[in-house]
């Protein structure tokens, strides 16, 4: 038994938070902030985007009334989970100036339990992803602590979080996951997965519970829940099915690190480069994006330096000035560098695709560039490689 | 990764922009601190103690950084200004680090300014250097323009200590003019010594200059080169560093026996800020040294 899928009434969500809270978790999942879900801290079910949907189109992104009582019926939120992880802005470490010395004091270094409620397929990949930034090798889901904390301060933030995942019932038209493998069910990478079912109909509301961690195993075994039915696996099997009829746009991921490596003079660049606005609107909605700005940000009269790593984007002209003028100075060769990147050279660095199928740069690009069209396009062209010593393919076993 | 703090025991002007400083390690006075662990504030006197590196804790020991290789760089820092990559301009050194730093910004306008007794805040060694053990038993070339020499310095010194193991070993520096000519009483002394060729070219000449005058690559012709064993080191103006591979390449010698120095922003130097990204590479963790038969096809694609 101790396997089998259990069943949550969805009116039971409350005392999941109130588990969670004796354990001394700090809760963050989906809520309603400013016309948009985003991630933040919230300690009962009433702060979830209950009852919202929503409608995500290349450029536009709207919340939607569902009509019925789900709790995380829309796609992947507007905000990120990175933010709470690799934060917008951190103090690396800080110096103060003291006599004849220097003290060294440590950055922000908050160590809290957290867990992370209602997390979907592309954003467990995309914590994943990062993981291998910042840690150095894949953090094992749910065990914990990353192997190697290469980076403190991301390791800090990311150290024993609960995943309580869900597998996502309502792809928007901008979504690929399945594109990219990494959804929409979350199998076994978090400690619960939940599948919503029925929210449409009040008394038979519930949530499909499948711990996969002792963690997992543990609070569901404080909640006593029921064992599920086959009519319960049934339903979850229909929603994954359906997530996946609903998918919204496809990305052909065959050899792509290979073909992108050899298109560096495309013409298409051009043709992106005419509507790219390089706002680096795209790498900021990115799950996995990670380029920051390390600078000092002293307050010489207080005598104390700041070591600060801020969030910045490939498509901003500084990141890679160097004495005399910036490498990439088009927006041509900022959105190739971008694109190839997440595409083709993240293989190279990290072994795995720095896109997760999530679709937020899509929807929050200003002017509708669809990553997924870029790559079809690319595919049609006829372009030749640059020259012959760079066209040999699948040398590093590229394809998925 | 916090900076180690050592003490400017030297500062010498090179010319007008460009300063050699040399770096001595703090010394451990028994507080027994290991301040590479992150939390916790370290104490930290100026010329006294240092956060110390994990594995030397004796009193009264260097608490320096791991010794640095030819090619390599550290990050260099200036209290409330911030940091810049800077490669050795020496290597080999008991502990102490010397940096040749061309005033070019913010940052080397500070470290530039640092006298005897200041405090620069030291993090590396960072990257892959020079690959010198492929030379030895080979003859090799190397290439410095501009500041570019700096790197190439410590390749020198290493070839002198060990002359026999490599064969015929030439130097050219092209400078814009003889008054820019990084370590020319250097240059000079291993001029007259004769133990390696050296050939300098400036394309800016004064009255007084008796030497070659044009880009480096106009000097290459003028080395005999027996391709099949010739390793060459290149370190400059990316744009020079094409034409001197190009040229050698010409005569015979493969892409993959030249090494050049890349430059990028840098910024975290442990290949998470993102900035010195060329393909796949981080330059500062995968470079900056690479080969030619490397880069080559990346140089080749503009703005990459």
């Amino acid at each position: 038994m101790s396997n089998r899928p259990l069943v949550m009434a969805a009116h039971d969500l409350g005392a999941l938070f109130g588990v969670l809270a004796d354990d001394g978790y700090e809760v963050l999942g989906p809520t309603v902030h400013d016309g948009a879900i985003v991630i933040e801290a919230i300690t009962q079910p009433s702060q979830l985007p209950r009852g919202w949907g929503d409608a995500q189109e290349p450029g536009s992104y709207r919340l939607v009334e569902r009509g019925d009582g789900a709790y995380f019926g829309f796609a992947a939120p507007a905000g990120t989970w990175k933010r709470h992880l690799f934060e917008p802005r951190a103090v690396l470490w800080r110096s103060r100036r003291d006599g004849d010395g220097v003290v060294f004091e440590p950055g922000e270094h908050v160590r809290r339990r957290r867990a992370f409620l209602g997390i979907r397929g592309c954003d467990l990949a995309a914590i994943a992803v990062q993981d291998r930034v910042f840690c150095g090798s894949p953090a094992k889901s749910g065990s914990g602590s990353p192997r190697r904390s290469a980076d403190p301060v991301y390791g800090a933030k990311r150290e024993g979080i609960l995943f309580i995942g869900i597998n996502c019932s309502d792809p928007a038209s901008t979504c690929f996951c399945t594109s990219m493998g990494t959804g929409p069910a979350i199998g076994e990478r978090a400690d619960l997965s939940l599948t919503e079912l029925d929210p449409a109909l009040p008394d038979q509301h519930r949530f499909l519970v499948h711990a996969t961690t002792d963690r997992g195993r543990a609070i569901a075994a404080r909640m006593n829940l029921a064992v599920a039915t086959d009519r319960d696996l049934a339903s979850a099997t229909a929603v994954r099915d359906g997530a996946i009829a609903s998918m919204g746009r496809s990305m052909d991921t065959e050899d792509l690190p290979a073909r992108l490596r050899e298109a560096a003079e495309d013409p298409r660049w051009d043709d992106v480069a005419r509507r790219c606005l390089s706002c680096g609107n795209c790498t900021m909605a990115c799950p996995t994006c990670f380029c920051a700005d390390v600078s000092d940000q002293p307050d010489v009269a207080a005598g104390v330096d700041e070591r600060v790593r801020e969030w910045a984007s490939c498509f901003q002209l500084d990141h890679s000035y160097l004495h005399g003028g910036s490498v990439r100075v088009s927006t041509k060769a900022r959105y190739r560098q971008w694109m190839t990147h997440k595409l083709s050279t993240w293989w190279d660095q990290f072994g795995v695709s720095g896109c997760v199928g999530c679709g937020r740069c899509i929807t929050f690009c200003p002017v509708g560039i669809d990553i997924t069209e870029e790559v079809r396009a690319i595919r049609a062209s006829k372009s030749v490689p640059l020259e012959e010593g760079t066209a040999e393919t699948g040398e590093k076993g590229h394809s998925r | 990764m916090r900076p180690v703090l050592y003490t400017v025991t030297s500062a010498k002007r090179e010319m007008a922009s460009t300063m050699t400083i040399t770096l001595e390690p703090p010394r451990q006075v028994g507080i027994g601190q290991t301040g590479a662990a992150e939390p916790g504030a370290a104490q930290v006197g100026i010329a006294q103690t240092g956060v110390a590196q994990p594995g030397a804790a004796e009193p009264g020991a260097a608490q320096g950084l791991v010794p640095i290789a030819p090619g390599q760089f550290n990050m260099l820092w200036s209290w409330g200004v911030g940091e810049a990559p800077i490669s050795a301009s020496q290597s080999g050194l008991d502990g102490a680090l010397v940096h040749t730093v061309r005033d070019v910004g913010g940052v080397t306008k500070a470290l530039c300014a640092k006298q005897p007794g200041d405090v620069v805040g030291v993090r590396g060694p960072f990257g892959r250097g020079w690959d010198i053990d492929t030379a030895r038993g080979q003859d090799l070339i190397v290439v410095g323009g501009g500041i570019g020499l700096a790197p190439l310095r410590p390749v020198v010194h290493t070839i002198l200590a060990s002359r026999s193991d490599f064969g015929r070993v030439a130097l050219v520096v092209g400078a814009r003019s003889a008054a820019e000519l990084l370590f020319r009483s250097e240059l000079d002394c291993w001029w007259r010594d004769r133990a390696i060729t050296v050939r300098t070219i400036v394309d800016r000449p004064s009255r007084d200059w008796h030497g070659s005058i044009g880009i480096v690559t106009n000097e290459l012709p003028r080395l005999e080169i027996d391709p099949g064993r010739t390793v060459v080191m290149v370190c400059g103006p990316e744009v020079m560093m094409r034409f001197v591979a190009l040229n050698l390449i010409e005569r015979g010698v493969a892409p993959e026996a030249i090494q050049v120095s890349l430059e990028r922003n840098m910024q975290c130097a442990v290949g998470q800020c993102g900035h010195c990204q060329l393909a796949g590479y981080f330059l500062c963790r995968d470079g900056p040294v690479l080969t030619w038969e490397v880069a080559r096809p990346l140089l080749e694609v503009r703005e990459l």
